[in-house]
């Protein structure tokens, strides 16, 4: 078992005991922040982001960028929502399929760019940013779809409530689970963190380095997908500009949470604990008494010091020659 | 002092007594310098914007007249003016995601000082010296703090962008001193106007410094290898620290002139903006790893874009799917030349 | 004349044989028609010259090139790779130079990674993998245990981790490719235990190296390479050392080096009680134009360290530092560079060239003031510059504005020379300059040291070869674990002397004093 010094060493630790006297300064000003059902809610408000910024860890592990999530997000969510209003007998867990497919395919569109034709990802998903919004728009005409267009059932299925919690926040603790035991305990996820790490080593041990990475945008875009559904049902509006620029949040998240840019570096508890940093802030401010104006100078800030922390961290320690004759490891001895 | 004899002495060992070998003469260039140009990607550039002027031409009546292609360069000079500065950085092997949280932020500076009753010059000088400032701070964090720039300018976007929200909330700016408009609305010339004429000085600046001084050259050794470049004394952190400066100032100008256009700040100026010039570099030839790319190919790429925006325009195609049609241009530009690789390899495999 | 002996009778029937094998690639034929064959409880070593074509059989073998003539049989039927990992299904696994393994994974994933066991529902069997790569570390005496994770283990730990991983797969084939390379003189030698444990298991071993004193005590068979064709092969009990280094250059090559006697000339650097933090400590020497200081010591001395240190790159904590009489402080390497000290690194390709530009470029790259006016270049300066260092150095290309990846090995490595001499220096670090050259250029290679000496050069050579350190150098300064031990003049100075120094078996009075 891990030595308990090391396991409080871990990023994920540290950024816990950093969340936990957040948590602690925010109820210096306002106790009933920290009550459980409100604790709850900011869970549930920051589920979408926890479940994209997993995807995104799975695409930055294998040093990649996903700058498409968001944009998947609008396009799925506005084709789930037209579908609803025109079809509103469909029942509603085919429709989440089917958003979750529909995101699938998107995020193969990027993977096989980048694993086929070999392009940078950045540059794949810069390009596919614009192209499904601007397929939303498309689709749409332009037009939103309003909550009365949607049936009730498609807007019920996130707020339904299980042991206290919605529905939404449930689905975000599944995705946490298969994620975690995906990333951990199966020879793909493990694959991501081998290409990420060491490329040339992957391609050695005859890890196919190329389809590790279409998997990681497939699971981006999929997670997408469902995320298309929530957002939209869950604001009850479907519109093309929808999440404009959430995938820097997204990405901002995975930053905080310790995964590495640089690949082979990160996990799912990182990702969910960047999330939550960032969903607690957003929703303390205006309990606080900061206006929520000052929410994205703050997040700005604090991913600027994840940053400073993780690279740190991060930086090889240098061959220390010197101390070698302390430890009594000698060549010769 | 002489090193070597001419003897070259690091040839294999041919023996005491064997004559010197004869000096071998190797020419400066191999390809003629016209075959390398046409077989270039400012080339491939140069036919699209000639196949999008032909085709808006015919499209529309109202393309070519040259006030109204002067018109044309107000959608895309300011972004371009950004991305001479973010080539050099992108060349650099860096990145700089910020810069459209700069122009949000010096607007927003520029738009109290005006507001304070201060005259055109102090505005447009406090656009400046916060666009400066914010490149700073970039070059401090990537040069001194050594973090990765695509997630340190990240982090500097929401910040930079913040402050904006942060100082003016909801409101906007829209009192500006007389005189002020002219950055972004005045003619220096008939139909030159002064957006479009610094866009075109600046450009040849730029293209000047990365082709023909020693400082471009350092950009683009440090971009290919910065071990390398390091070990050949170059003073790569240094060199990126200025580059990082020059990108703030450019975003600073850039927002002199937009803020200057609109006649009024809002802290959601220019969004979307870092993405679009990013495009416009990458599309510009210059590879996102560093160390490749030019000048020309970058102005070359804001015509294109820039004259595609305006031409849709003129058809009343709405702007969403210009940005569709760019994206697709995008990758498929990059595409371009690995898929006609792949193809020669394959072509070349199969034959007997 | 290629020279095949035959193999003994007695010895059992191949288990890998590579018949006839070609492999071409873009205006380079790597190698043409190659037979090489790999006995069951027998080391082959394999030896050639950089270029010979030895890693590229390797990694035709390992599945990871497809040949494009020729056979790969096993157990005498012929089979075909699709991919690495059906190689290594075969039973053929590779032990590189480079770390070909997983910083951040455990030791059990490292093992397994591409083949590892899975439960009924498609998970990772964590207690199976566990269980059996204790077992294997246990059977190889490691100090460390499957979770530990890869980047805290030293190289020679991390040797053990991908026998480990030869193990795993049951390999009866193990390509060892340099593999003393980084490794103390107990590390090696608990490396040939472990040989000689794999040979007695019955396995195939190839084992490439340069170390003719290690081929002849751990191999059995040998095969020469040269210029991607076999040019002999049989047991090593019939053959010695001339024989193979003939077969290896094809000619009889002079082993002893060009040095040419110098009168040294005026003290050109001086360091003083030179330390770092954690590098190196207490080190002081002077240099003379025309002289040559080794620099020897084990893998992890601080040799590269410390001269890395007086080029710029890193900050000393103390010392002084004193070039042509003058107090100097070094804080880059562009003030190195104008003080007259350059430093060629070891990996020159990697660290000493931009291989994506042109010839002219790089040689100018140390130069451009040189090269430029008010900050302005001018080309017709520097491909002037860039010519007459070719030139001298007798470079091989196209044009000036070839790419430097584009030239084979020891032509970038005349480019990189060209960038340093173009700067004019006094003195000159050369760290490990023989590395990676074979023994037909090796000898070019000291002639050229000794020419720079005489012409007034001050030298520093780091290496990590005897023969070289005591053919080249004038004085040899030897540095353990950071600290320096003592500083030899050339006189009467033997192999063992230098050997005992750079592992502390010296006796305690012969130390330096403080």
């Amino acid at each position: 078992m891990t030595a308990p010094h090391t396991l409080l060493k871990s990023r994920e630790a540290l950024l816990l005991i950093a969340g936990t006297v957040l948590l602690g300064l925010i109820a210096l000003r306002a106790p009933d922040f920290v009550t459980p059902g409100n604790l709850a809610t900011v869970f549930t408000d920051s589920a979408i982001l926890i479940i994209l910024a997993i995807g995104q860890t799975a695409v930055i592990l294998t040093r990649s960028i996903d700058l498409s999530v968001a944009a998947n997000l609008a396009l799925t969510g506005m084709a789930g929502a037209m579908l609803n209003a025109a079809h509103p007998e469909l029942p509603v867990p085919l429709l989440v399929l089917a958003s979750a497919g529909m995101g699938l395919g998107l995020g193969a569109v990027n993977g096989l760019l980048v694993w086929r034709i070999g392009l940078p990802s950045i540059v794949v998903t810069l390009g596919t940013l614009t192209i499904f919004r601007g397929a939303a728009f498309v689709l749409s005409g332009g037009e939103w779809v309003n909550t009365f267009q949607m049936s009730p059932a498609y807007l019920a299925l996130p707020r339904e409530t299980l042991l206290g919690l919605p529905v939404l926040a449930w689905l975000a603790v599944a995705v946490i689970g298969l994620a975690a035991l995906v990333f951990t305990r199966t020879a793909a996820g493990r694959a991501l963190y081998a290409v990420g790490g060491n490329p040339v080593a992957a391609v050695y041990a005859g890890i196919d380095a190329g389809r590790a990475v279409f998997r990681a945008f497939c699971l981006s875009g999929l997670l997408a997908g469902l995320c298309g559904y929530l957002w939209v049902s869950r604001f009850a509006v479907a519109y093309v500009d929808v999440a404009a620029g959430f995938e820097l949040d997204v990405i901002a998240a995975c930053v905080i949470g310790g995964v590495s840019i640089s690949g082979g570096v990160g996990s799912v508890a990182g990702a969910v604990l960047g999330a939550l940093f960032l969903g607690v802030i957003k929703n303390a401010l205006p309990v606080v008494g900061v206006s929520p104006f000052w929410q994205m100078s703050i997040s700005g800030a604090i991913i600027i010091a994840a940053v400073i922390l993780n690279t740190r961290a991060e930086r090889a320690k240098g061959r220390i020659i010197l101390r070698r004759l302390d430890v009594g490891q000698e060549a010769g001895a | 002092m002489t090193m070597l004899t001419p003897n070259a002495p690091f040839a294999a060992d041919h023996g005491r007594d064997a004559p010197p070998p004869p000096v071998r003469v190797i020419p400066d260039r191999a390809d003629a310098p016209f075959a390398t140009l046409l077989k270039s990607w400012e080339a491939l550039l140069l036919a699209l914007i000639l196949a999008i002027f032909t085709a808006n031409s015919l499209a529309s009546p109202y393309f070519l007249d040259v006030w109204n292609l002067s018109d044309a360069t107000f959608n895309f000079t300011e972004k371009a003016i950004v991305a001479l500065a973010l080539a050099f950085v992108i060349l650099a092997g860096e990145i700089d995601i910020s810069v459209a949280g700069i122009i949000a932020l010096s607007s927003t500076i520029m738009g109290a000082t005006a507001a304070a009753g201060l005259p055109t010059p102090v505005v447009a000088a406090a656009g400046l010296v916060a666009g400066l400032a914010c490149g700073a701070v970039n070059g401090l964090l990537v040069t001194t703090l050594e973090l990765p720039s695509i997630v340190a300018t990240i982090g500097t976007m929401s910040l930079f962008r913040g402050l904006a929200y942060g100082l003016l909330g909801d409101g906007a700016y829209t009192r500006y001193p007389d005189g002020f408009s002219y950055f972004g609305q005045g003619y220096v010339w008939e139909w030159l106007s002064f957006e479009f004429a610094a866009f075109l000085a600046l450009a040849l600046l730029a293209g000047f410094l990365l082709h023909h001084t020693a400082f471009g050259r350092t950009v683009r050794a440090i971009g290919h290898n910065p071990t390398a470049a390091a070990f050949s004394g170059l003073r790569v952190r240094r060199v990126k620290f200025w580059l990082f400066l020059a990108t703030g100032l450019a975003a600073g100008l850039a927002s002199v002139m937009l803020t200057s256009r609109l006649g009024s700040t809002r802290p959601s100026i220019a969004t979307g903006w870092e993405l679009e010039i990013v495009t416009m570099v990458v599309l510009g030839g210059v590879s996102i790893t560093g160390g490749v790319g030019t000048i020309p190919g970058v102005v070359l790429a804001a015509l294109v874009m820039g004259l595609l925006t305006f031409g849709l325009g003129l058809l009343n195609v709405s702007g969403i799917i210009m940005s569709i049609i760019v994206g697709a241009m995008l990758i498929a530009v990059i595409a371009l030349p690995i898929l006609t690789r792949k193809l020669s390899l394959r072509l070349r495999r199969s034959a007997p | 004349m290629p020279m095949f002996r035959p193999v003994p009778s007695a010895s059992p029937p191949p288990i890998l044989e590579m018949r006839g094998i070609t492999k071409i690639f873009p205006g380079v034929r790597a190698l043409s028609d190659v037979n090489l064959s790999l006995r069951a409880g027998r080391v082959t070593a394999l030896i050639g010259e950089n270029g010979a074509g030895k890693s590229t059989l390797v990694k035709t073998m390992t599945g990871i090139y497809r040949p494009d003539g020729g056979d790969i049989l096993i157990d005498g039927a012929p089979v075909t790779f699709a991919a690495p990992a059906a190689a290594e299904a075969a039973g053929i696994t590779a032990i590189h130079q480079e770390t070909v393994l997983f910083d951040e994974l455990s030791v059990a994933e490292n093992i397994f990674a591409g083949h590892a066991p899975t439960t009924r529902f498609g998970l990772l069997d964590r207690k199976a993998m566990i269980e059996r790569v204790g077992a294997l570390l246990r059977t190889l005496d490691a100090p460390f245990g499957p979770r530990a994770r890869l980047k805290d283990l030293s190289i020679g730990q991390r040797h053990l981790v991908a026998v480990a991983r030869a193990l795993s797969v049951d390999a009866r084939v193990i390509v060892m490719d340099e593999p003393t390379a980084a490794l103390s003189q107990k590390e090696a030698d608990e490396l040939f235990a472990i040989v000689e444990r794999l040979k007695a298991q019955g396995r195939a071993i190839l084992f490439i190296s340069h170390k003719f004193e290690e081929v002849f005590h751990i191999a059995d068979d040998y095969a020469v390479f040269r210029d991607g064709r076999s040019v002999g092969a049989g047991s090593l009990a019939d053959t010695d050392q001339a024989e193979i280094v003939h077969l290896m250059v094809g000619r009889p090559v002079e082993q002893t080096f060009p040095k040419i006697a110098v009168t040294p000339g005026d003290v050109v650097l001086e360091v003083e009680d030179y330390s770092h933090p954690t590098e190196f400590d207490g080190v002081s020497f002077h240099l003379r134009r025309g002289e040559i200081l080794g620099l020897y010591g084990l893998v992890g001395a601080g040799r590269s360290e410390l001269c890395q240190s007086l080029f710029g790159i890193t900050r000393p904590s103390r010392g002084r530092v004193r070039i042509k009489g003058r107090d100097t402080i070094i804080r880059s390497p562009g003030d190195a560079i104008k003080a007259g000290l350059v430093y060629v690194p070891e990996e020159r390709g990697r660290h000493g060239a931009v291989l994506a530009m042109p010839i002219a470029d790089n040689i100018t790259l140390a130069s451009l003031a040189e090269v430029s006016r008010n900050g302005i270049l001018r080309p017709a300066s520097e491909f002037a510059l860039a010519r007459r260092y070719a030139q001298r150095l007798d470079l091989r290309a196209a044009s000036l504005s070839q790419p430097v990846g584009t030239l084979s090995g020891g032509n970038q490595q005349k480019v990189v020379i060209s960038k340093w001499l173009a700067t004019r220096p006094d003195i000159i670090i050369l760290d490990e300059p023989s590395k990676g050259i074979d023994i037909g250029s090796k000898a070019a290679v000291h002639g050229f040291i000794s020419e720079l000496a005489t012409q007034g050069l001050a030298v520093i050579m780091i290496s990590s070869e005897l023969p070289e350190i005591l053919g080249m150098s004038d004085r040899v300064l030897v540095m353990r674990d950071g600290r320096p031990v003592r500083l030899y003049d050339r006189d009467g100075l033997s192999a063992e002397t230098l050997v005992r120094a750079a592992t502390g078996n010296m006796d305690a009075n012969a130390e330096l004093a403080a």
